[in-house]
């Protein structure tokens, strides 16, 4: 099944709420998936020669202290902020992207790296929305939109690297309700433009096709029209950019959303159950996006 | 007429639907009113009783669905399979409809007044269905029975394998399935049209703005020519 949601906030003074107004919408997509939860939320960005690398790791004792004490030690380089809840980090540095994966991969391969940007943030792991909401705080958070998923697996692990959202390169994610027919044709073929996969989910083939597109020049519109042409399956896609929310669903609808669009916010699920609390929701322009065209929303 | 009133919000939906289901001769005549709904899946469905029920805001998954006798207003829009498996009765969604409204129903009559996703009057065996916007695409798909109104336009694949149910459309169709022809509009369907106009709200529209499409009967029936292969 899956659940999905996307929240982009319109009115500057709700933003620093966001992540309250979307933990109800989280939550009230369990049922349709219990098994690991996750969240993209784009806030302030870094300055302009900076990137946040957000790290995750299993082991809930992790000395995060000791890896930011190392990184300093062995790069030589100082990191700008180092935030963590958990089992969770977000460290900003100046560095280059391949220096702070192949230093990773050398001295901390059991720390993931869940996503590079200069806005967005990711939090995925297993265990219900509940959980996982309350393990990192998603309600505290603000920000000017976001995406969040519920997954019930059904074509591979429950793990935390199989959660959504996925990212591929920089400030740039999608969730997935539905599953993927050609996701290992997809995969060869990007495998041949020298892109590299970290998981055998269907979901991750769709996210590293799509940023690829946009890599060969492709504007997210255009990126989507291919998409409709090389993605087989079942599939409503919620996508975040830097400044942007953007949907799609497959031309049979096989898997639900639904839009609200109110004057102060944007907000997408997979049911009504989950909008049904947002504010003054009985004035928002409810409605059920069509299969097969592209829903964009600009922050 | 007693007025009974539940708020989802305070009344678990399952105490709510039990009592829906007690004995009819206590519900005839009685009108309830279901309010925050909030999309809230199965509201009101299996009755079996002379009840009106009011659902105030938006359904969920199957609203109505299986409903006998009992007459269901949803106010806002409902989600996928609203009054699916219908006997009798009728549901009036004053919204729009998700995929699969009215899906294998098999009497009474279903009144959308928005828009319909795909799907809407799947396995039709009997029920009509009145839309007032559009349909999505595979609409009527094997509907064996029954009536299907459109005022507004239909998607791909109208009345794919259809059987002998009667669809008109008033706008466009986009496509016609397999074994779905446009037939005449004759003097027994156009009443039937009439009639479905004038129950749904719709008694002004002339039926001359509308097409009948049914089945070309090359699929279901049997071919002398393909007596060779059983």
């Amino acid at each position: 099944m899956c659940g999905i949601v996307g929240l982009l906030v319109k009115n500057q003074k709700m933003r620093t709420n966001i992540g309250s107004l979307m933990l109800p919408m989280l939550i009230g997509m369990t049922e349709r998936g219990p098994d690991s939860a996750g969240l993209a939320i784009f806030g302030q960005p870094v300055a302009d020669d900076e990137r946040k690398f957000n790290l995750y790791t299993s082991d809930m004792d992790f000395n995060w202290q000791k890896l930011s004490h190392d990184f300093l030690t062995h790069l030589g380089s100082k990191v700008v902020n180092f935030t963590q809840k958990a089992n969770h980090a977000v460290l900003t540095t100046h560095l280059e992207p391949t220096t702070v994966k192949t230093w990773l991969k050398e001295h901390y391969p059991q720390v993931h790296l869940l996503s590079i940007g200069q806005l967005m943030d990711i939090y995925k792991d297993v265990g219900t929305p509940a959980q996982v909401a309350e393990r990192y705080g998603f309600e505290q958070m603000s920000g000017s939109h976001l995406v969040g998923h519920t997954r019930m697996a059904t074509e591979s692990a429950v793990t935390p690297a199989h959660a959504h959202p996925f990212t591929a390169g920089q400030d740039w994610c999608l969730v997935h309700n539905g599953s993927l027919s050609n996701a290992h044709n997809l995969r060869r073929k990007l495998n041949h433009e020298g892109i590299q996969f970290e998981t055998d989910n269907d979901t991750e083939a769709a996210c590293r096709y799509l940023e690829w597109r946009m890599r060969e020049g492709d504007d997210l519109k255009t990126a989507l029209e291919h998409g409709f042409d090389a993605l087989d399956g079942f599939y409503t896609l919620l996508m975040g950019t830097k400044d942007q929310l953007a949907l799609v669903r497959d031309p049979f609808a096989c898997k639900p959303a639904i839009v609200a669009e109110h004057d102060d916010y944007v907000a997408i699920a997979s049911e009504f159950r989950s909008l049904a609390h947002l504010p003054d929701i009985k004035n928002a322009k409810v409605f059920e996006p069509s299969p097969q065209e592209m829903y964009v929303w600009k922050v | 007429m007693e007025s009974l009133k539940y708020n989802l919000d305070v009344t678990p939906l399952r105490e709510l639907n039990q009592f829906l289901h007690s004995n009819p001769s206590e519900l005839d005549g009685k009108t309830i009113e279901i309010s925050n709904p909030n999309g809230a899946h199965n509201i009101a469905v299996g009755l079996k009783a002379d009840v009106n029920v009011t659902i105030q805001g938006h359904a969920g998954y199957y609203a109505a669905g299986m409903n006998q006798i009992a007459h269901v207003v949803i106010e806002g829009s409902a989600g996928s399979g609203v009054a699916e498996n219908m006997m009798s009765g009728r549901v009036h969604v004053k919204g729009f409809a998700s995929n699969a409204a009215g899906a294998t129903s098999q009497g009474g009559l279903l009144i959308i007044d928005g828009d319909a996703g795909l799907r809407c009057a799947i396995a039709l065996k009997g029920a009509d269905v009145v839309v007032g916007g559009s349909v999505g695409s595979f609409t009527a798909f094997m509907a064996q029975a029954g009536n299907l109104v459109v005022l507004g336009n239909a998607g791909d694949a109208l009345g794919d394998s259809i059987y002998e149910a009667n669809i008109f459309v008033r706008g466009s169709v986009k496509s016609l399935g397999s074994d779905c022809i446009e037939k005449p509009m004759d003097e027994e369907r156009r009443q039937i049209l009439v009639d479905l106009l004038a129950k749904s709200g719709h008694a002004s529209i002339s039926p001359e703005c509308f097409k009948r499409f049914g089945s070309a009967r090359t699929l279901y029936n049997f071919k002398v020519d393909n007596a060779g292969a059983y």
